[in-house]
């Protein structure tokens, strides 16, 4: 590897987005365009009696309107479920499809009802005050463990207790046995509380069909433009996929929300064939709220056993995990195969089981939400850990350090074998620890904590120490699970005539920096500049079938489809300059952008060689002009980050307000490409983890309203709540990608919450308090102080 | 995120602004810094035929001395207001306030005038507007009044302003120089408006406390002075015990909300933890 690699290059999209310059879905227009405005129902659960469209249909400017039976009869079904999870006898999940628009009933406050379409938003919004709904509303079930009971509201007719698969993973007689045989056993339940991703752009989509060439185009606000397309074409519309092109343009975070395929991507495409206009839907704030899929909602009894030693001998857990009112594109994977899957945590523990139920309710539909299951899995982990410490008068550093999987590289050493059906890559997590208590000063802190507590002062340590599965995924193993999809990823690399690159890749950027981080390994590899190095993404049209960018997958997968492309020019570079050089392939050597004949001053360039392979009148033999590679890269197996936090909070006993005083991370995501760009990541991951801990949470009343639908109420961090993160590094590098990356996306807001939540225990142990839902709202920290340890 | 339709004026004059007021009644808002005024529009929970821009009109927009009396036009921002030096050497509890609120951008946009107009039970400036004792200047079709801050506020959203009035003027006495004051809010996590807001005004002489003046906000529907803390640390020597001893009379009688963020208890809680922070601030 040359410099370029490991060093902080400055972010190269930044300049067109600090300066407003960035072409985001709803900065773009087309020729007669129209505008969609989406009538929701203000109800969670409610039939619909009747609809009158007629005023509306007439108003002034008004191109269409178009209710749920106008799709169904069209013989569009809805938008489908991209992940399988059955019941544990064998029957296939509940999966009813999320219509376009609801015909007879809607299931969640914000489902669309009616489609409203004009020439203008201010129009459309207008006439859709003209539409008449008449409802009738039903009662409604927001909570996952109630809509399991009997006499509960169904959301689906035809699916009894509101469920839609149970599962279970690990050896349940083992692990009975080992609770049957324990010293002590901690119990925690706790509420995973929803929470809401708040992208900072709202979704946008614009459908255009055009009748000249039976061309469908879609801009939408995506993370995964090819899946979006597939879905659209082969299982929603009907659509053949070749004639539909998937644009997503400069996109303003996703956090997971803009994965999925939603129902307003395929009406707008539906509108526009029906129509022969574009249109254009995009989602107010107040729509987001309630459209766009949240995250988490777990409600989890989970046991952990120990021996006298206090070694882990045993874990259990049952968790109901809210689904909303339909599944999303990957929501059942969350709650099972990326959250009971990540049981095992750093530890030993021998004996695992694990059981889910995923369940129906009259809210929003959740899914995958940064971090996706793992941050459920630390939580459920690393709150058990220190309850336990705790109770068990055990230091929680100690604790863990005792009961942590011994070193391995995965080359010399094999990966770690789970109980709970993952093999891990490589690992060294007793110095990510002890760094990370390094920069706390753990020791003194102690001391520290003693004496505050002497004057009236509740300060709190909290730990958290985290695995996460990235890189997703080996395509066989993820089909084993029931991904109705590949998880790959494809590259190309195109050498232009002057030796500049174009690179296409099948990843999506929405944040995370890939025009920066992948031209540095291209630019790396091949001896380049930075700035010689285009990273072109987002177009179905332009880049190969790719799978998008989640789960901390680009670079760990999308990097490694780069490495292999650019190895084959390389390969070939090779034949074409031996060929100028008169030399053997055997004898050059390539660094620094020249290929040079070992030991001799005779070389060639990268450029040279580049204007040789598309003016190949000196050649060689029988090889094709060009040079310019694909690649499909398939995972190996999946990456494991990990790391531990520390969270230092103050709590002032007069409000029960929680300050954080300090949070230090030390991550371990393998090797890293551009230092400040992990960083970045990790300090937005902390941001949004100590969020859920201190700050966010969906709050439904009985009726099925989202009380805090709005900034005005919904609690989003600010940079202002936090101290300044002091982040650190081990590496470990991935021993089955070519680059030893392992993945930075989401280990942030993995590790961090329970950190947070820990040290806010440590603080109030004088008060006997032992567990607290999150957010810890300041109320809820001063009731539980003036409780005696009654909560 | 869009508005119905209205029509936009842009009057020049307060005389202007209260002619096209007249003309058109109740399908008319009268819009200042416009930062609670266009989310609620654009939520549609307001829906005026007729908005009037009084934002521009130069001669509401000032901050003075005038004969004891410190005149701030109704149309000054709060930055403006906070970063006033006049402000802030003669009555640091108005600086305190309008600094408080928000973030850069509302306190560039938001005025004085257009806050205490709205009347949100949890704004930061009527707490103390209540505690300096301001007047609040209004013009209207037969001329001008004065309304005494403490008849100005009468409920939630509510205010003594007739609906053919816009404020032009907002007076706060200087107070003497051996007054100090405050005021202090615990933020509501989401919105950042007061939670609880307490205002604190303390004249002492010979080191006990001549005159109190202490105000809520984000406590009641409406901002409200607490006389019973007002009673209770006047005559006293300002020290802890003093202090917390007025402030656990705070909150007392009054209505009280209740929201997801704060019960009535903690609320109540959170008003006496902050009459005794405010009053330890004023005190120096």
């Amino acid at each position: 590897m040359g410099s370029i690699i490991g060093s902080s290059v400055k972010r190269v999209e930044d300049k067109r987005f600090i300066t407003g310059k960035g072409n985001y879905t709803d900065d773009i227009q087309l020729q007669g365009m129209t505008y969609a405005y989406i009538i929701r129902s203000p109800f969670a659960h409610a039939k619909i009696l009747s609809i009158n469209t007629e005023e509306a249909k007439n108003a002034e400017g008004v191109v269409a309107v178009f209710t749920g039976k106008d799709i169904a009869d069209s013989g569009v079904g809805g938008v489908p479920c991209g992940w399988q999870v059955n019941f544990r006898n064998g029957d296939t999940m509940k999966e009813p499809l999320h219509p376009l628009l609801v015909v007879n009933k809607a299931r969640h406050q914000g489902d669309g009802v009616v489609m409203v379409i004009a020439e203008t938003k201010e129009i459309a919004k207008d006439a859709a005050e003209l539409v008449e709904i008449e409802y009738e509303e039903l009662p409604a079930v927001t909570d996952a463990k109630q809509a399991m009971e009997a006499g509960q509201p169904l959301v689906h007719d035809d699916c009894p207790n509101n469920l839609s698969f149970d599962w279970e993973l690990g050896d349940k007689a083992a692990t009975d046995a080992a609770f049957a045989n324990a010293h002590h056993v901690t119990t925690l339940e706790f509420t995973n509380q929803r929470v809401i991703p708040n992208a900072m752009e709202p979704r946008s989509a614009i459908g255009h069909f055009e009748p000249a060439t039976d061309k469908y185009t879609l801009y939408t606000t995506s993370q995964n433009p090819h899946l979006t397309r597939l879905l659209l074409s082969a299982f929603v519309l009907g659509l053949p996929e070749h004639k539909v092109r998937v644009v997503a343009p400069d996109v303003g975070g996703g956090f997971g929300s803009k994965i999925f395929h939603y129902a307003e991507e395929a009406l707008v495409i539906w509108a526009s064939k029906a129509l022969g206009v574009p249109i254009k839907w995009t989602a107010e704030r107040s729509e987001s709220f309630v459209t766009d899929a949240h995250g988490r909602d777990h409600v989890s009894k989970s046991e952990m056993a120990f021996d006298a030693d206090g070694k882990m001998i045993g874990l259990r857990s049952s968790t109901a995990a809210n689904m909303g009112a339909y599944l999303s594109t990957f929501a059942p994977a969350v709650p099972t195969y990326l959250h009971g899957t990540l049981l095992q945590g750093l530890y030993t523990t021998p004996a695992i089981y694990i059981e889910v139920y995923g369940v129906f309710t009259n809210t929003t539909a959740v899914d995958a939400y940064r971090g996706a299951g793992r941050p459920e899995a630390t939580y459920l982990l690393e709150r058990l850990i220190d309850k336990a410490a705790l109770e068990m008068n055990m230091d929680p550093a100690e604790l863990r350090i005792k009961n942590l999987i011994p070193p391995f590289d995965g080359v010399n050493q094999p990966g770690y074998e789970t109980k709970v059906a993952l093999t891990y890559d490589s690992g060294n997590y007793e110095p990510t620890i002890r760094r990370a208590m390094e920069m706390v000063g753990y020791e003194d802190f102690r001391k520290e904590q003693k004496e505050a507590r002497e004057n009236g002062k509740y300060l709190g340590i909290g730990f958290s120490a985290y695995i996460e599965a990235c890189g997703i995924a080996p395509s066989a193993v993820v089909g084993a699970l029931g991904a109705r999809a590949g998880l790959f990823e494809s590259a190309q690399v195109r050498i232009q005539p002057t030796g500049k690159v174009s690179v296409y890749v099948g990843s999506h950027s929405h944040g995370q920096g890939h025009e920066t981080t992948f031209a540095q390994i291209v630019a790396d590899k091949l001896g380049v500049g930075v700035e010689d190095v285009e990273i072109v993404h987002g177009d179905s049209e332009a880049v190969a079938f790719g799978m998008g960018t989640y789960g901390s997958r680009s670079l760990a997968v999308g990097g490694s489809a780069i490495v292999k492309s650019v190895e084959k020019v390389l390969e070939k570079g090779a034949k074409i300059a031996a060929h100028k050089l008169e030399a053997s392939e055997d004898d050059l050597e390539f660094a620094n952008g020249q290929w040079t004949v070992k030991g001799t001053d005779k070389s060639i360039g990268f450029g040279d060689v580049a204007l040789t392979a598309y003016v190949p009148h000196d050649y060689p033999q029988g090889l094709e002009p060009g040079l310019d590679f694909s690649s499909f890269y398939d995972p190996a197996n999946f990456t494991y980050p990990y790391g531990c936090h520390i969270c230092v909070v103050e709590i002032d006993p007069d409000t029960g307000k929680v300050e954080v005083k300090r949070f230090i991370a030390c991550d371990d995501v393998g090797n890293v490409i551009n230092p400040m760009i992990v960083d970045g990541q990790i300090h937005g991951g902390l941001a949004q983890g100590i969020g859920q801990a201190l700050l966010e949470g969906a709050i439904y009343d009985e009726s099925g309203q989202l009380l805090n639908a709005s900034y005005m109420d919904y609690a989003m961090p600010r940079a202002d709540d936090f101290p300044m993160f002091e982040t650190d590094r081990t590496v470990t590098p991935c021993p089955h990608n070519p680059l030893g990356v392992k993945g930075a996306g989401e280990a942030g807001c993995i590790g961090s919450t329970p950190a947070v939540v820990n040290a806010v225990m440590d603080a109030l142990s004088p008060f006997g308090i032992k567990d607290l839902e999150m957010p810890l709202t300041p109320e809820r920290v001063w009731r539980a102080m003036h409780s005696n340890g009654s909560n | 995120m869009i508005p119905s339709s209205f029509e936009y004026h842009r009057p020049a004059s307060v005389s202007e602004a209260l002619q096209l007021l007249q003309q058109y009644g109740e399908e008319a808002k009268i819009m200042s810094g416009g930062h609670s005024l266009l989310p609620s529009l654009k939520l549609r929970l307001s829906e005026p035929g007729h908005l009037i821009d009084i934002s521009r009109i130069s001669d509401l927009s000032y901050i003075r001395e005038e004969g004891g009396v410190i005149a701030i036009g109704a149309c000054s921002t709060h930055n403006a207001i906070g970063k006033s030096a006049l402000v802030q050497e003669k009555i640091p509890m108005i600086s305190q306030a309008a600094l408080a609120i928000g973030d850069v951008q509302v306190r560039n946009r938001g005025t004085l005038g257009g806050s205490i107009a709205h009347a949100d039970p949890a704004a930061d400036w009527p707490a103390s507007i209540l505690a300096s004792e301001a007047e609040i200047v209004v013009a209207g079709a037969n001329g001008t009044r004065n309304i005494a801050a403490g008849d100005f506020f009468t409920g939630i959203f509510m205010t003594a302003l007739e609906e053919n009035e816009i404020i032009t003027e907002i007076r706060i006495p200087i107070p003497p120089a051996n007054t100090h004051s405050a005021y202090l809010k615990f933020p509501q996590p989401a919105s950042r408006f007061a939670l609880v807001g307490c205002a604190v005004m303390i004249t002492r002489s010979n080191g006990s406390v001549e005159r109190a003046r202490v105000a809520f906000t984000g406590v009641s529907p409406s901002a409200f002075r607490d006389n019973a803390v007002e009673e209770a640390i006047t005559g006293q020597a300002v020290n802890a015990d003093s202090i917390k001893a007025a402030a656990d009379k705070a909150a007392e009688g009054v209505d009280i909300m209740s929201d997801h963020y704060a019960s009535q208890d903690y609320r109540k809680h959170l008003a006496k933890v902050y009459a005794k922070r405010a009053l330890m601030a004023a005190s120096n």
